[in-house]
């Protein structure tokens, strides 16, 4: 069998491919946001010490993180539609559901890292007269955002890879968009083997990223 | 929304009438039991996966820490190959791309190329969890391994990997339970297993919440029961005086 790329021209590939992998950046994008903010506030949650808010939290975030993703995908998609009374378009429930799904994730890295801010720091803020807001917007979630900052990164790039499970629900994001490039020309074997290798040069770049700031921040501290 | 109807998975697939006992009589097959064999493919493709993974991952994982220039840069190489390729897209290399290249694997089944798509997935995270075990142990083992005369393999065999699996084995419980989870994207390619069925049978009986709660509800047990097994073993094997024992 030989392998013929000649196809995939710049019109080839903004044609199908561009589109796809927008939605998989805009996805990706909007998921580690929405999914950060919420899993932090999951995090301070399990870690108030109230069981009105921890137990729900935790509850949620043991839920989300022992269901299969595609499970998860397929969950959203049909549920959504019967809670808001209309149909929703598969991108945009991938959207929601990432971003749910996410939280959960995120809540535990955070969970680490406000649990890594030692505690003198919180009686510190007290002491000098802080409400529990201000100790943890001033001193303590902006040093555990910092020590987690490589491994939040090192989730996102898992994200970034499970957006191709959108697949399940129809979506077109970047995988679909060589699917059906590959489809159009018959030519699926080349499409599939560049989409692996863009994937690849993303996601492994992005982890010597990732590397590099481990390294800084580890000398910092 | 509408009320509950359980009655479903007692349906036939076909008639889409109720079998009286739940079970199909001759051949016909109900829900259920189109569920209970797709819950039997989800767990096959895990424990055959988790096989080659634990295979492949603790071999690669061994040669990153060897003395060896090229076996470290093989080990590092196959690590950040299957690592940062998302799982779909390996499923679809081993299914639409390898065959391709390779016509000798034209005859084989989906099923084992699945597996071995999930398998070398997980080895890459395995070869980190192994690699980090017998990383952790103190210098001083393998000096005194092969201070007392044993080659490198048997110094591997007898002084460090016996101590490195142990530590391992609570990473290795979650990457187990994960490989239940990610046997899910199997169904990409038409493996029988559960979340196909639920895919499937959402459309044909439109009781989509019945059948997710109940698929749910399978990968659910099959998370516990890998857990189980995994505390089991880790008891088990508990050296007394050392890491983690009581």
């Amino acid at each position: 069998m030989n392998l013929d790329f000649s196809f995939l021209t710049w019109d080839v590939v903004s044609g199908f491919v561009l589109k796809g992998l927008l939605f998989s950046i805009q996805l990706t994008l909007i998921a580690m946001v929405g999914g950060i903010v919420l899993g932090t506030l999951l995090a301070l949650m399990r870690l108030s010490g109230k069981p009105w808010l921890a137990v729900p939290a935790a509850a949620y975030v043991n839920t989300m993180r022992s269901i299969p993703l595609v499970m998860v995908i397929l969950w959203f998609f049909l549920l959504i539609p019967l809670l808001i009374g209309r149909p929703m378009g598969a991108e945009l429930s991938a959207i929601v559901t990432f971003t749910l799904f996410e939280a959960a994730y995120y809540s535990e890295i955070m969970r680490a890292g406000i649990q890594s801010v030692p505690k003198g720091q919180v009686h510190a803020g007290y002491a000098v007269g802080m409400t529990y807001g201000q100790t943890m917007q001033l001193i303590v979630l902006p040093q555990a955002f910092r020590n987690m900052l490589p491994v939040l990164l090192t989730q996102t790039i898992i994200l970034f890879q499970d957006t191709s499970l959108v697949y399940a629900i129809g979506a077109y994001d970047l995988l679909k968009g060589f699917e059906v490039a590959g489809k159009n020309f018959n030519r699926p074997v080349e499409t599939y083997l560049v989409a692996a290798a863009l994937y690849f040069a993303i996601c492994f770049s992005l982890s010597m990223v990732v590397k590099r700031l481990q390294a800084r921040i580890a000398i910092v501290r | 929304m509408a009320s509950w109807d359980w009655q479903v998975f007692c349906k036939d697939t076909v008639s889409g009438e109720v079998a009286t006992g739940c079970f199909g009589k001759g051949g016909d097959v109900t829900y259920l039991q189109w569920m209970l064999s797709a819950w039997g493919w989800t767990l096959s493709v895990a424990v055959f996966a988790l096989v080659v993974a634990l295979t492949a991952g603790s071999l690669v994982g061994i040669l990153r820490t060897t003395p060896n220039r090229w076996f470290v840069l093989f080990g590092n190489a196959w690590t950040e190959l299957f690592r940062n390729i998302p799982l779909l897209v390996q499923i679809f290399l081993w299914y639409h791309v390898i065959p391709a290249l390779v016509p000798p694997l034209k005859d084989f089944p989906s099923f084992v190329l699945v597996v071995f798509a999930l398998g070398f997935f997980t080895s890459a995270r395995i070869s980190e969890q192994v690699r980090a075990g017998i990383q952790s142990l103190p210098r001083g083992q393998r000096y005194a391994g092969l201070a007392v005369g044993f080659t490198l393999p048997q110094t591997y065999r007898y002084v460090l990997l016996p101590m490195a699996f142990r530590i391992v084995i609570p990473p290795l419980t979650s990457e187990s339970m994960n490989i239940i989870k990610n046997s899910s994207v199997a169904f990409a390619v038409s493996i029988a297993e559960l979340t196909m069925f639920a895919m499937q049978a959402q459309e044909e009986t439109s009781r989509g919440i019945e059948i997710y709660l109940a698929v749910t509800g399978l990968y659910f047990v099959s998370a516990f029961l890998v857990n189980r097994v995994a505390l089991f073993i880790e008891n088990r094997v508990r050296v007394p005086g050392m890491v983690g024992s009581k």
